[in-house]
């Protein structure tokens, strides 16, 4: 009787399409996000991310239309990051259809954009986006360092610190993603998950490093809530995601 | 081929109620999204969304004059169904950083932090139908999609009129237990969101145009 580990693909999309290739057999167009959010609901999918990578915000108008687009036909979670600067951006996703709202590098800029967005709308909208990665910089004295633009630029500011703050000023949920392990394929940051756990009651998603089904159930037992992924997904075969559930209900966790 | 039901699902201004409507008619109802007082009352079914809140919720309800709304259509023998926060608001009060805050009190009780580890409660979670539910018929072993903190952990509806049909409480656990559905004459309501709870919660939304 216990709330089933989330196991969530994520999709980034520009201008309007899926930016990676997804090799699925027998999809009509593997560069619309809306074929594969429902694709990644019938092979049972918790919940959909959509990573916006859009440059120019020109091009923005695409993505609220991808968002509304989904939401007509896929009746799981929908969560939309990138771009996400303040309450009206929020405000704007939820009535494409959005459920809730990824924040990154605006929330490090200013920290009080999480307590705007939840006051507003409810802690259950936002979702921390936190890239960290380990680091010796003594002004982390977790280990580990909040990120931006991709993980690109270091901010000297304590990962483990940040998560505390945020889930104070009021984001429901925080999606970890490690930069070190992003893109391995060797397994989650186990350590980085533990600290972070330590740290705060609200749900945990983890990410980055996952390259196998069995990659999975150390990062629950770590203290994941959910787990977040996207090449295994687009790349594995079809019915990866019932694989990543096995191997964790094979562990010993809920699954739906 | 059957007339679609007709719904009205409450719009007074709470997060996504796109997918409310979108799920209704997927299931086949016939859906108008409203705040006006005859679009309310008149409908087969009335659909109280609500998110975030139960304060906010309630200060919603009021500014669109749609307080006294969900008692007269209960009133009427006219079905409602309320979602989330449009769940708790049914209860007499809610409870959120030690402010108490009065609902529209149509059951008693009062809607409390969840004593749980990791809060809010998010995600698919199982739930403990009674026998003599119609809105799980069917989907009794099925997960559904929760996102709250608060949630009612007494139910203090004593039926001790042999002549009233007892209601039927749905019970599901995060770190207690608590109502995730009552299901009480016209009037019934659900902790989770089934239009968020794919086949499982298109089912409970279909079993419950059956009952209006």
């Amino acid at each position: 009787m216990t709330v089933a580990i989330r196991v969530i693909p994520c999709l980034d999309v520009d201008a309007g399409r899926v930016v990676k290739g997804i090799n699925f057999e027998g999809l009509r167009d593997a560069g619309d996000p809306v074929e594969l959010a429902k694709r990644y609901n019938a092979a049972g999918a918790d919940e959909i991310t959509f990573l916006d990578v859009t440059a120019s915000s020109g091009n923005r108008e695409t993505t609220f239309d991808v968002v509304a687009r989904t939401a007509e036909e896929v009746f799981i979670p929908l969560t939309v990051g990138g771009g996400v600067r303040a309450a009206a951006d929020v405000d704007r996703l939820l009535r494409a259809g959005a459920d809730k709202a990824s924040i990154n590098t605006a929330a490090v800029a200013r920290p009080e954009v999480i307590n705007e967005i939840t006051e507003r709308f409810g802690s259950q909208v936002l979702v921390l986006s936190l890239d960290a990665r380990r680091t010796t910089d003594p002004g982390c004295p977790s280990g580990f360092e909040v990120t931006t633009h991709g993980g690109r630029t270091g901010t000297g500011t304590d990962a483990v610190a940040w998560a505390r703050e945020a889930a104070e000023r009021g984001v429901g949920e925080i999606l970890l993603n490690s930069i070190d392990a992003d893109g391995t394929k060797e397994g989650f940051d186990l350590e980085m998950i533990r600290a972070v756990r330590a740290a705060v009651k609200v749900p945990l998603i983890a990410s980055g490093g996952a390259g196998k089904p069995e990659d999975f159930p150390p990062a629950i037992a770590a203290g994941a809530d959910a787990v977040l992924a996207a090449s295994i997904f687009h790349f594995g075969p079809v019915d990866m995601i019932a694989r990543v559930k096995r191997a964790i209900k094979e562990a010993g966790f809920p699954v739906r | 081929m059957a007339t679609p039901k007709k719904v009205t699902v409450l719009d007074y201004g709470s997060g996504n109620i796109r997918s409310a409507v979108r799920a209704l008619e997927h299931v086949g109802a016939d859906v108008t999204l409203s705040r006006r007082a005859e679009d309310v009352l008149e409908a087969e079914g009335l659909l109280v969304p609500g998110v975030g809140a139960f304060a906010a919720v309630m200060k919603a309800l009021k500014d669109v004059g749609a307080l006294q709304w969900i008692g007269r259509r209960v009133a009427g023998n006219r079905p409602v169904l309320g979602i989330c926060v449009g769940h708790q608001v049914m209860f007499e009060e809610g409870v959120e950083h030690g402010i108490r805050t009065p609902g529209l009190g149509e059951w008693p009780g009062s809607v409390e932090l969840l004593p749980a580890p990791i809060v809010p409660h998010m995600g698919w979670n199982t739930v403990e139908p009674p026998e003599n539910t119609r809105l799980f018929k069917g989907i009794e072993n099925e997960r559904f999609y929760f996102v709250h903190s608060y949630a009612v952990q007494k139910w203090q509806f004593d039926v001790t009129q042999p002549r009233m049909q007892p209601p039927a409480v749905t019970w599901a656990e995060h770190g207690a237990r608590f109502v995730a559905g009552v299901e009480n004459g016209p009037l019934s309501a659900v902790q989770f969101h089934p239009e968020k709870s794919g086949d499982a919660g298109a089912q409970l939304l279909k079993n419950w145009l059956g009952t209006l």
